[in-house]
């Protein structure tokens, strides 16, 4: 159905604003026609939205024209998450709206559960037969047996749906294959999670050191603005990756480190920071515990130590070490985002925050600011049920430390070599393409064929989607309604999101799918409103906004609660830990077991002829979610293989040539990947961008351009304390000759 | 007045959002571009320099485009803008030829197209699309005959380069080095 823009007043001047309906046109921007590039009357309107092409959520507005041509994105300037400047797959997030690949009707498989045959069906008939399917499978095996993966904005709909139905199994890909092991290692050290966007004063900063972290590659919006400023005024960079980086480019700096050996260029970095009294005495003496225990840990671990591990040369062990304490305390030693790298993350993550609390960069002026969140009044709901057991139950030995949903947790509980009690029998998915986002494809689809029911919800035909029961088409963040983005920042404020369009094609907002299975579950109370927008307009009417205002203003801030973005001169600030001080020495970490101060573990290296993988973000795309997009396939429209001249020279290589991959099982890449011989690559590694590789022929641009890295990453090393899966010990070796395989989609 | 731009190569991360503000403000239909991003790299590992470089028209103060369009489609704006009237275009491609910098290209519609400055944003005192979305700000723009611009006090301070000098056209496009 398209409606007029002529319909569309009509019904919206009404107050009939029901789901199918766009909002009503904002703030009317003048312009002449001549100066407009689009044809058209000139007369344009902007929409309040936040970017959902990443997790940065940054604010901004749509913008189209008066017939209804969306015409471009920007961001909004009085957002502290983009300032008013979008990234590349911000800009091009129109993309996703415009997309003709996406996901149109509901579908439901016809014929055998491994047949990818589906027909169309209507939204009533999808509806009732999901609940009845959740009936029934909650009366074979209990609620709890149903679990949701989710990623994104409107994930919360579905999470609360399934936590009204009784069931606590929830995870998502941000946690177990990403910040995981991060958040556990600083709480563990300084009682508190990093969060999203993690509270990094980099503006004001005079040295950051970035371990593995691509900042510019990975385009985390609010940070690569702030290195920028901070560049204009003189920050030393130190960068440590066996990648030449974009980053590494523009660093004082670049440690071109042996992979896998980050640890011990920690502990030798600690040891150079503690033995030549560089360290910050008053802060550690007033707010840390375990310094002496920390101290003569570290005496083993010297530069020359390191040396023999890392590659890097002692002097340049001492002379970084001492570069960051020149500038500490306004220096970071950056946590990074997505840290599943070895199995032993927690614990690198953990002398990470050490090295910052010894330089006292917490809580300081260009170190790491206290971020404050803007508080809104939760919608009436009743609550939830009890389950009677949890993610954490499926094995409770497993990963302690874990404080959010472990994605690999659930997937063990609805695999078939499950043994324990506490089994998932049926899916929800939202939002993320499992087979691409979790490491070792196969398992994960071993896990899939286990299940009696698999509900996909997601705008685009993801790899997930063909081994769904009922795919759900979602509408694009442009064209509905989420909750407002409450993120922590230096000031606390929110985001509006509201529809710039009605949804295209068939494809509805999530808020309204869980609503209507929740009504057909005897769940309508928890689903309290007509559309989506009364929700808004009742929260921001309790903090003494409307949804009208926001309409307009589309980001507010508010002032902080208290003075205290840093610690003030003096302060003897607690701690969230149980010593409530900065914890050196882990007591808890060794109650568990593990190692309370970090440690070095020799990792698994190649044998000859194979290259470790490693894998990256590029700018213009977010994991394989944008590799279909058509405004950003333009920029980059298939990963390439990374390899140094020595090793290409080795095998023959030529720039773009198409080669396979086989990793260390014998598994080979679906398809095949070009080369490109670089000396921004390590001989003994090699690298491609995360993301590529579709398998789903739905995706004409994305299917068969380059190749999945997920795919070869089967050797996954489990970081034991948070769940984490370690991705960074994967090799692989160069086919040359076309293996022939066939072709699944 | 003298309409210019420098691009600080210590602070472009190569990201292309240049690339795409274009395309979306410009309306430019896909598969074409105006502005480009470039990699070049020197040395060996581990010694290394990278520069990434947002390229585009220059608009030379030495026109050869404009010199060589049998149709004076290709002409000067006030502030030096190099612009190209679509109607009076006939495509013939030789000013896609005469350009040192590549920076024209046939657009499907017939007419060759190329950077426009977005002179429609400067009317209303904006900045072009690329500079104003650049999330590492490294793009200034303004008027070099104004010492108080933003391009002419960042060349002020700074050490930069141009694209073929040696093709003698007095480019516009400033890279700080």
């Amino acid at each position: 159905m398209k409606t007029t823009r002529r319909d569309f007043i009509k019904i919206s001047s009404i107050g009939l604003g029901s789901l199918a309906v766009a909002t009503p046109v904002v703030n009317y921007i003048t312009g002449n026609s001549n100066d407009n590039p689009l044809s058209g009357t000139g007369k344009i309107s902007r929409h309040a939205n936040y970017c959902e092409v990443c997790f940065w959520n940054c604010a901004g507005w749509v913008y189209k024209n008066e017939e209804g041509k969306i015409w471009k994105i920007i961001g909004n300037e009085n957002d502290p998450h983009s300032n008013g400047r979008f990234c590349p797959r911000g800009t091009g997030g129109i993309g996703m709206y415009e997309d003709d690949d996406r996901l149109k009707k509901p579908l439901m498989r016809v014929g055998k559960p491994e047949s990818q045959e589906y027909k169309e069906i209507s939204w009533t008939e999808a509806f009732d037969h999901i609940a009845a399917k959740m009936k029934e499978i909650g009366q074979k095996y209990g609620n709890e047996s149903i679990a949701l993966f989710k990623h994104g904005s409107s994930s919360k709909h579905f999470g609360h749906l399934i936590s009204a139905f009784g069931s606590s199994n929830q995870a998502g890909p941000a946690y177990a294959q990403c910040k995981g092991p991060r958040e556990e290692a600083f709480t563990l050290t300084f009682g508190e999670p990093l969060h999203s966007p993690e509270p990094l004063d980099i503006r004001d900063s005079k040295c950051l050191v970035l371990i593995g972290s691509h900042l510019g590659e990975n385009m985390h919006n609010g940070q690569v603005q702030e290195m920028s400023e901070a560049i204009d005024k003189g920050i030393s960079i130190i960068t440590v990756d066996p990648r030449f980086s974009t980053v590494a480019s523009k660093s004082k700096f670049w440690l071109p480190i042996k992979p896998a050996t980050d640890n011990a260029l920690l502990l030798a970095w600690i040891n150079v920071i503690i033995n030549e009294n560089l360290y910050d005495k008053d802060y550690i003496e007033k707010l840390s515990v375990g310094f002496d225990k920390l101290k003569e840990h570290v005496q083993q671990f010297t530069p020359e130590w390191a040396y023999g591990i890392t590659t890097i040369e002692p002097n340049i062990i001492r002379e970084t070490a001492r570069e960051m304490a020149k500038a500490a305390p306004a220096v970071i030693v950056h946590p990074g985002r997505h840290a599943t790298w070895y199995g032993d993350d927690t614990q690198r993550l953990r002398a990470i925050a050490i090295l910052n609390a010894l330089l006292g960069s917490w809580g300081r002026r260009g170190g790491f600011y206290m971020a404050a969140s803007a508080k809104l009044p939760k919608f009436s709901s009743p609550a939830y049920p009890k389950p009677k057991w949890g993610w954490k139950d499926i094995n409770p030995e497993k990963y302690p430390f874990a404080n959010e949903g472990v994605t690999n947790l659930i997937i063990d509980g609805s695999h078939p070599d499950y043994k324990g009690v506490n089994k998932i029998k049926a899916w929800f998915v939202l939002g993320t393409n499992l087979p691409v986002s979790i490491p070792d494809t196969k398992r994960t689809i071993e896990a899939i064929q286990n299940q009696e029911f698999i509900v996909v919800i997601d705008t685009m035909p993801t790899e997930i989607t063909g081994y769904a029961d009922i795919v759900l088409p979602e509408c694009t963040y442009i064209e509905r309604y989420d909750d407002l983005r409450v993120l922590p920042h230096r000031e606390p404020n929110i985001a509006l999101r509201v529809p710039a369009f009605e949804p295209r094609f068939e494809s509805k907002p999530a808020w309204w799918m869980a609503k209507e299975i929740a009504n057909r579950l005897g769940l309508g109370d928890y689903f309290n409103y007509k559309d989506y927008s009364d929700v808004l307009d009742w929260q921001l009417k309790q903090i003494g906004s409307s949804l009208d205002e926001m309409k307009n203003l589309g980001v507010k801030k508010f002032d902080r609660e208290f003075d205290d973005l840093y610690f003030a001169e003096g302060e003897t600030p607690e701690f969230g830990t149980t010593s409530g001080k900065i914890e050196l020495y882990s007591e808890e970490l060794a109650s568990y077991g593990f190692p309370p101060l970090p440690v070095y573990k020799p990792m698994p290296e190649p044998e000859t002829g194979f290259y470790r993988l490693i894998y990256g973000r590029s700018p213009v795309h977010t994991f394989s979610r944008t590799t279909n997009n058509p405004r950003l396939t333009e920029l980059q429209k298939e990963n390439k293989l990374w390899v140094n001249p020595k090793v290409a020279k080795e095998w023959d290589f030529k720039d773009d040539q198409e080669i396979w991959l086989q990793n260390q099982d014998g598994i080979v890449s679906e398809f095949s990947i070009k080369v490109r011989i670089t000396e921004r690559i390590r001989w003994d590694s090699v690298y491609m961008v995360h993301g590529f590789g579709h398998k789903d022929k739905r995706l004409t641009r994305g299917f068969g351009k380059g190749i999945s890295d997920a795919e070869l990453i089967t050797k996954v090393l489990i970081d034991p304390e948070s769940g984490g899966t370690g991705m960074r010990s994967n090799f692989v070796t160069f086919v040359t000759e076309n293996p022939g395989k066939e072709v699944v989609s | 007045m003298r309409y210019a731009m420098a691009i600080d190569t210590k602070k472009c991360v190569g990201c292309s959002d240049c690339v795409v503000a274009c395309q979306t403000e410009n309306n430019i239909p896909l598969g074409y571009a105006r502005d480009w991003v470039t990699e070049t790299i020197n040395g060996v590992y581990p010694s290394l320099q990278l520069e990434f470089r947002s390229e585009r028209c220059n608009h030379c103060d030495n026109t050869p485009c404009v010199r060589t369009c049998p149709t004076g489609a290709s002409h000067v704006i006030e502030g030096g803008i190099v612009k190209v009237t679509h109607e009076k275009c006939i495509g013939c491609g030789a000013c896609i030829q005469s350009c040192p910098y590549d920076a024209r290209y046939s657009s499907p519609e017939g007419w060759v197209d190329k950077c426009t400055f977005c002179d429609h944003r400067l009317k209303d005192g904006q900045n072009p699309a690329c500079v104003e979305v650049c999330p590492t700000h490294c793009m200034y723009f303004g008027d070099l005959d104004d010492s108080n611009s933003p391009v002419s006090k960042v060349m002020a301070n700074r050490k930069w380069k141009v694209l073929a000098p040696e093709a003698g056209t007095s480019p516009q496009i400033f890279y700080l080095i």
